[in-house]
């Protein structure tokens, strides 16, 4: 193709957007997935998918409001529809899961690292998610479903708030039931007609089947969970390199320039989100980091 | 099923126990079945029981002018009690099957009465219960922080 085409044709990838410059996109669906959640299924205006990786994140722009990272959740085997799902928490997400079908907003990236999940294969994968950090490993998931053959157990153990709080409850159904995946849900305030486990879901780890010589564990949640469960998973026996969190941080740029969500060396938009606890566990420890 | 004294060596609760405790623990306990919705004791009541649950669910409960409150489930492989081998030997809360339960009933007057006699005993099995009443005190303290809750001073 002659040089002048190219230019002719527009900017067509996010080296000749520029990284700060968002793409359009449509809000084709919007699912109410509980009382403060909602899950977006956005399609790009100029047609182009935006392939990415199980636990990447992109910058989600309410125009006129303000941009926000969040994690990706559907499927990265699939290209097609992006989908996010979004607490409201503040202005920016209230902004965004108000987003009716037909609302224009904008999305930068994919930016950060993955899960990795393929790295668990010929071993048993273990997720551990609290509360709206389901969302971000959900793609993780679907990715180690896709080959599930590679995989010996595929276990989920998921802590939420209260049973109505439960995030996507039909694929926890879904992947119990027809996938193989063992799916062992707890809350932390049960509600009369919950019959289900109450309590921390670090008190799932000693008992959930898988071997923690041979085990690649997913964890993501709020921080201080995370570190819990990173304990009571070295606790039974599984290596600290083998245990991979999803952190967060104030990313505003997503490409390693603003030092927002600089954490000691770390830029976590580049270095991470997704990294090892053996990396992470020095600096988690240091108060205010 | 196996018996109590084949039951209770593979227990984590009971290891490093020897013989001899196996079979004096094992004299003071017997299975019991508890059908879904039936208490296994109330708050108030004499703490004279200790459970270690081998099948099902229990609910610790709190009640309350709306209805139970549900603040812990006990599950397989769990022990539940802790009241009988501290005075005043009394329930602080409710326990109540939410599923077909099984589980192995210790007769607490039985062996608090061994503890007495035998202080190493005493000892083994107080900091057995220690440990549960640390990893329920911990679970508690972690779940007051609500950490699925709305994060603190979230702008965004």
């Amino acid at each position: 193709m002659a040089p002048l085409a190219d230019l002719a044709a527009g900017p067509s990838t996010d080296a000749a957007r520029g990284p700060m410059l968002p793409r359009p996109f449509r809000v084709d669906q919007r699912r109410q997935d509980t009382r403060d959640t909602v899950t977006l299924v956005l399609e790009p205006l100029d047609g182009e998918p935006l392939p990415f990786d199980a636990g990447q994140f992109t910058m989600l722009d309410a125009f006129g409001v303000g941009e926000v990272p969040i994690s990706i959740s559907g499927d990265p085997t699939r290209p097609g529809p992006l989908e996010h799902t979004v607490r409201d928490v503040g202005a920016v997400t209230h902004a965004l899961v108000r987003g009716d079908p037909g609302t224009v907003l904008g999305v930068r990236g994919p930016y950060g690292t993955g899960w990795g999940a393929l790295d668990g294969a010929g071993g048993d994968l273990l997720v551990v998610a609290g509360g709206i950090g389901l969302a971000p490993l959900r793609p993780a998931l679907l990715d180690a479903l896709a080959r599930r053959e590679a995989f010996g157990r595929l276990v989920l153990l998921y802590g939420a708030r209260t049973p109505h709080d439960v995030l996507f409850a039909d694929d926890l159904r879904s992947w119990r039931d027809g996938h193989g995946v063992e799916v062992d849900v707890t809350v932390d305030y049960g509600t009369p007609e919950w019959t289900g486990r109450v309590g921390l879901v670090t008190s799932l780890i000693p008992r959930a089947g898988f071997d923690p010589r041979n085990t690649l564990a997913l964890v993501c949640g709020p921080e201080v969970m995370m570190r819990y469960v990173a304990t009571a998973l070295l606790d039974r026996g599984v290596p600290a390199d083998r245990v991979r969190l999803s952190m967060e941080r104030n990313m505003r740029c997503g490409v390693g320039l603003c030092g927002h969500c600089q954490l000691r060396e770390l830029f976590l938009c580049v270095d991470g989100p997704v990294l090892s606890y053996d990396r992470l566990a020095p600096l988690m420890a240091v108060a205010e980091l | 099923m196996r018996t109590i004294e084949q039951y209770l060596p593979d227990h984590p609760f009971f290891a490093g126990l020897d013989e001899s405790a196996i079979a004096l623990l094992a004299g003071c306990a017997v299975n019991v079945h508890v059908d879904t919705g039936r208490m296994l004791f109330r708050e108030g009541e004499p703490a004279d029981r200790f459970y270690v649950v081998r099948r099902g669910r229990v609910a610790i409960e709190v009640r309350a002018p709306t209805g139970p409150i549900v603040i812990d489930t006990a599950d397989e492989g769990d022990v539940v009690g802790w009241s009988w081998l501290v005075p005043p030997y009394r329930w602080v809360f409710d326990a109540r099957a939410v599923a077909p339960t099984g589980a192995v009933a210790f007769d607490a007057v039985c062996l608090r009465g061994k503890c007495e006699a035998d202080p190493a005993l005493g000892f083994a099995l107080m900091q057995r219960v220690a440990r549960v009443m640390y990893e329920r005190l911990q679970a508690a303290r972690v779940r007051l922080l609500d950490l699925y809750g709305a994060p603190h001073g979230a702008s965004r």
